[in-house]
């Protein structure tokens, strides 16, 4: 395409704010100074003292306002349209969820606020973590970590300290080969060895591999169910068997949750770990890369190791122990309590209480949703991700996107470009790049590493038929449309407002930073 | 480098990585087929000068935008030189691998390795299955 | 019951007949029957919009926001003032609901506001190297800990008692994993002692951990520390409080190697706790050791300038079991309020504002240590925060001011025994004159009460 045909976005080149910012221009006026002034050399010795201000930008509000909604303007979202990323569940974000989070009551409320004036935040707290507890079919739940990666950390954390306080240290930890990276990443950082589990040709966890290499110097399996195929492991029973049998625990990576509410439980599948994505099935907006939130649920013999603090609600008597905490306040009129008292915990992953603003979100999504509504969504996405794939084989594609493991799927499913690179000369980058000039964001491309040319593709609950339909169909387009000139795709996309960018030169001169 | 390549005169080791022998030294690099499964190469992560190197195992990292890759030691020895050129234009790995793409000179510490190479014919063989 | 669903009954039909199997139930059959949820999930059944918009309200009403009482809490989040215009842009839908720019030709405004925040933090803390974020402040002190044992291998480390306690015991926590061990430096006067730091020191220590000001609102001499840390060949890592760095000697110009800290302060609500950011600043060999996301700069196929996620290479989702760091999730939107509040507040803006917390801190500080019984912890420089005795039981005193409607501040107990009598005040610019002289007599009065009481019971 030529540049006579630019698009008026393509035409409008990228400027920063730091390039708009001209000498003398502000925004933020600030409150007058109402003490009586003091030389300021008498307060902070110049020698501490910054010499020239940081060159932040000089601008106006308007120009401020109008940069970033530009730049908003450059961005795909999910309220725009099908995003249906693997193994990323991007679900409806409900619009009630950010009111509830901009109350006063939440958003400006201090977290080191005395407990006893906290009692709403604390009492939300306690019912997400009761509703976490039972939607994962295990008694206890932290709320503390951030993120997934975080409460994978907590999670193998917690199992060292398990092991350890009954005299035992083991050295690795057991990772299928189509684990996310987070999986081993975590193992590194938490101080264990990493050992592969081979995949079974079925698309399950190999047994036998795995019965091979449990032993006793063996902390922790770390598994997703349904797995990154987006297939349930319909040997579970026999693997936490296989784990346990050597005393090791058995995680539960919680990425893929979203299928499973409601319908089956990792508690009752003989996890004794699991870590949640708020920000994946319980719907915390992902805001182009977080915030998210990563609350862990432990079983009975995992419990005393759990980050401090907890919150508690304190039955019929006054609030032992929380006098030390700043808070006088006792009986049954404020229950609900930080408990710091935990000497066997592994301590604190970050600082104060956890992603508040998120647990706002996501107990709102179950108090709307309820019982039924959670088994709804665990029952819609897979009727989604299936219907998508049967829409998709209907339309002719599976010749050159074969399913990597013909099976029914769970939520989500795993295609092959092996075929399309082969037949038709492109790649699964290049229909990634191209569904963009089709209007919707591409599945994840290239996870699980296992297979050649993946395409990991998670629709979710929250789409229609109608939408799935059409991006068959377009899927379906863009092949034929390769048979005829594979040149179209391999230069997509065209219509977005920058096309291709070169990522090696990024990665060769890295330029992090504008020189100022 | 469009098209697949594994010249005669250089030794070759299982893992895509050659050896070009010269004496009691030798010149060390990844195979045409190494670095088109890689991608552009934008960085190389050196040994230092000096540095032990044992047949079989990594002694240096090459980078493309979206993998990392280990390099084999094809033979035993010690580092005597890295190319410093790679640090500016490491897409010379890609374009000229048995060239301007060289990785390291090692002295070699055990010539009776050299027996376990294998020639042209053969690790292209390795490559058909 | 609420549902973000969309298929009719006749869709349902429809969709199971294309599949091929007569049933939902078909769909789950790999899972074996004996772990099929029986009865459902014993939680209550949904509920309508409103009703559940009634039921948060409820039990937002019952906290008490820095909106009902003039609040002096700090200890490591501020009631600053968050402009409207960062509600607005961050309610945008196109930077609210997508995910990681992973197709960057559909993420630039998402890239570019990494791009403008990296440049910023560089700007702010004067290290040349900044990441797109972290979780928030105390993890992002345990990150860098990982940092240093990659770049040193060293697993001596060493934290300043003035180093925030939720960041030390973190440190803590994660050092069962690294295979590090951490000590305590403690403080002199407030601050941390020279002399402890340099008998601690050796050439095993991986890193010193400072905070600028630190947990008690002093200002340390860095540039002196980070000296004798520098003498062993340890990294030197520093939380910094950012909104300070406007006044303050910046931590690239004082010898720091890793500057990190809590983001809350930039435009981030106090949210209870979270979400907010932590930033990641160092000097330039540590680039590649960097933990998280990195934006950088690039052009298109027909030469436009462009951003995207640069040197993934160190990331879990290629290195796996050798990435610098397990983080996949970070704080995009936290980091983009970050940066509008940056770019709002300014290049005169944010002197403005540090020398209004230092001049209007230093008036309650004195006003307060005037007081009969109240003296100062230490009299070290503060910009925004500062410690106090009050010679007299520190939660009467708080509850006492809490009735008259006034936060005093933090008790120093919560996470040192010794400091028994010690409170923490925060000044924010939300703070006037006339809130600052209502804690002198609210604080004065409860102070002058508690002291009768302890009197009487004597």
């Amino acid at each position: 395409m030529s540049v006579t045909t630019e698009t008026p976005q393509q035409r409008d080149r990228a400027r920063t704010v730091f390039e708009k910012s001209r000498s003398g221009r502000r925004a933020a006026v600030l409150p007058a100074l109402d003490v009586p002034e003091r030389p300021l050399d008498e307060l902070i010795p110049p020698t501490l003292r910054r010499v020239d201000p940081p060159r932040l930008p000089e601008i106006s509000e308007p120009e401020i306002v109008r940069h970033y909604n530009r730049l908003s303007q450059r961005n795909f979202d999910l309220d725009s349209g099908f995003y249906p990323l693997g193994s990323c569940t991007m679900k409806h974000n409900p619009k009630l969820h950010e009111r509830v989070a901009a109350l006063p009551g939440n958003a400006r409320l201090h977290p080191a606020q005395m407990p006893a004036r906290a009692q709403g935040a604390l009492e939300l707290m306690w019912r997400l973590q009761g509703a976490l507890a039972e939607i994962a079919g295990l008694p206890h739940v932290s709320l503390q970590p951030s993120a997934g990666s975080h409460g994978e950390l907590a999670g193998v954390l917690l199992t060292r300290a398990y092991h350890r306080d009954r005299g035992e240290e083991r050295t690795k930890v057991l990772t299928p080969d189509t684990a996310h990276g987070t999986n081993p990443a975590t193992v590194t950082m938490a101080g264990y060895q990493v050992v592969k589990v081979g995949t079974a040709s079925d698309g399950g966890v190999d047994v036998d591999d795995l019965r091979a290499k449990a032993d006793e110097s063996v902390a922790c399996l770390m598994l997703t169910n349904p797995n990154t195929l987006g297939l349930f492991d319909s040997n579970i029973v026999e693997i936490a068997r296989v784990v346990h049998a050597v005393g090791a625990t058995l995680y539960y990576d919680g990425a893929n949750l979203n299928p499973m509410m409601g319908v089956s439980r990792p508690g009752d599948m003989g996890f004794d770990i699991v870590h949640f994505n708020l920000h994946k099935s319980f719907t915390q907006p992902h805001g182009g890369g977080g915030p998210g939130s990563g609350p862990i649920a432990v079983s009975e013999r995992i419990e005393p190791f759990l980050p401090r603090p907890l919150v508690v609600r304190r039955e019929g008597h006054a609030i032992a122990g929380s006098a030390a905490n700043g808070d006088r306040v006792g009986g049954s009129q404020t229950p609900y309590d930080l408990d710091y008292d935990r000497p066997k915990s592994i301590g604190r992953l970050r600082g104060f209480q956890g992603n508040y603003g998120v647990f706002v979100r996501s107990y709102a999504y179950i108090c709307s949703l309820g019982a039924d509504g959670l088994r709804d969504v665990a029952e819609s996405s897979v009727l989604n991700a299936n219907y998508l794939l049967a829409r998709l084989r209907r339309a002719g594609v599976s010749q050159y996107l074969p399913l990597a493991y013909d099976r029914i799927c769970m939520h989500e499913f795993v295609l092959s470009g092996a075929p399309m690179k082969r037949d038709l000369k492109i790649r699964t980058l290049d229909l990634a790049k191209r569904l963009l000039d089709f209007g919707f964001h591409p599945p994840t491309v290239y996870f699980p590493l296992l297979v050649e040319e993946a395409l990991l593709v998670e629709p979710t609950e929250t789409e229609t038929r109608e939408t799935l339909d059409a991006f068959a169909d377009a899927i379906a387009e863009i092949l034929n449309e390769a048979r005829e000139d594979p040149e179209i795709a391999r230069n997509a996309p065209y219509s977005t407002p920058v096309r291709r960018l070169d990522e090696a030169r990024a990665a060769k001169q890295p330029v992090t930073r504008q020189p100022l | 480098m469009a098209d697949p390549s594994y010249p005669d005169d250089l030794r070759y080791h299982a893992e895509h990585d050659w050896a070009r022998i010269d004496g009691e030294s030798a010149t060390f690099g990844i195979t045409w087929y190494a670095q088109d499964a890689l991608g552009e190469v934008v960085f190389f992560d050196p040994p230092a000068v000096g540095t032990a190197v044992s047949k079989d195992e990594p002694y240096a990292e090459v980078e493309s935008v979206k993998a990392v890759s280990d390099v084999i030691s094809p033979l035993s020895g010690e580092i005597v030189e890295v190319n410093e050129a790679l640090a500016e234009t490491p897409e010379a790995i890609n374009e000229d691998p048995y060239g301007g793409g060289w990785l390291v000179r090692v002295r070699l510490s055990d010539p009776a390795e050299l027996d376990d190479l294998l020639d042209a014919d053969a690790y292209q063989a390795t490559l058909a299955g | 019951m609420s549902r973000y669903t969309s298929a009719t009954e006749d869709d349902r039909r429809a969709m199971l007949e294309e599949i091929g199997v007569a049933s939902i139930e078909e769909l789950f059959a790999d899972i074996p029957r004996e772990l099929l949820l029986r009865g459902g999930l014993d939680l209550p059944q949904g509920r309508p919009e409103q009703e559940v918009y009634e039921h948060l309200r409820e039990l937002a009403e019952r906290n008490v926001s820095t909106e009902r009482e003039i609040s002096f809490l700090g200890a490591g989040m501020y009631d600053h003032y968050v402009p409207a215009l960062i509600d607005s842009i961050l309610q945008r839908s196109e930077f609210l609901t997508p995910y990681t720019p992973y197709q960057p030709e559909v993420s630039q405004g998402g890239l570019q506001v990494m791009f403008e925040y990296q440049t910023a933090i560089c700007e702010l803390t004067a290290l040349p190297v900044s990441n797109a974020s972290v979780y928030e402040g105390p993890s992002a002190v345990g990150a860098a800990a990982y940092l240093a044992k990659l770049a040193n291998g060293r697993t001596r480390m060493l934290a300043s008692r003035g180093v925030h306690p939720h960041s030390r015991e973190t440190l803590q926590t994660l050092s069962t994993g690294y295979g590090t061990t951490v000590e305590d430096v403690a403080l002199r006067d407030g601050a941390t002692d020279l002399d402890a730091l340099a008998a601690a020191l050796a050439d095993d220590v991986g890193a010193v951990f400072l905070q600028q000001p630190n947990f008690l609102g002093a200002v340390e001499d860095v540039a002196a520390l980070a000296a004798a840390a520098h003498d062993h060949g340890a990294l030197v890592v520093c939380a910094c409080d950012p909104l300070s760095l406007g006044v303050l000697a910046p931590p690239g110009a004082c010898g720091v190697d890793v500057a990190v800290g809590e983001g809350q302060t930039l435009g981030n609500r106090l949210d209870f706790g979270g979400p907010s950011f932590g930033f990641f600043a160092a000097s330039e060999e540590h680039l590649r050791q960097m933990p998280g996301r990195i934006a950088g700069e690039t052009v298109d196929a027909d030469g436009r300038r462009g951003f995207v996620l640069t040197l993934q290479t160190r990331e879990q989702h290629i290195r796996r079991e050798r990435a610098t760091s397990n983080i996949c999730t970070s704080q995009a939107l936290n980091a983009l309020a970050g940066v509008i509040y940056l770019a709002w507040l300014g290049r005169r803006g944010i002197v403005e504002l540090g020398e209004l917390l230092i001049q209007r801190t230093a008036y309650a500080r004195d006003a307060l240590a005037a007081l009969p019984g109240v003296s100062t912890l230490h009299d070290r420089p503060v910009v925004r925060e500062f410690a106090i005795r009050l010679g007299a039981p520190v939660h009467g005193v708080i509850e006492r001011c809490a009735r008259e409607g006034v936060n005093p501040g933090y008790a120093l107990a919560r996470d040192d025994p010794e400091l028994a009598d010690g409170l923490l005040v925060a000044i924010t610019e939300q703070r006037s004159r006339a809130d600052i002289d209502r804690l002198v007599d609210v604080l004065g009065a409860a102070v002058a009460a508690e002291r009768d009481v302890v009197e009487v019971r004597a």
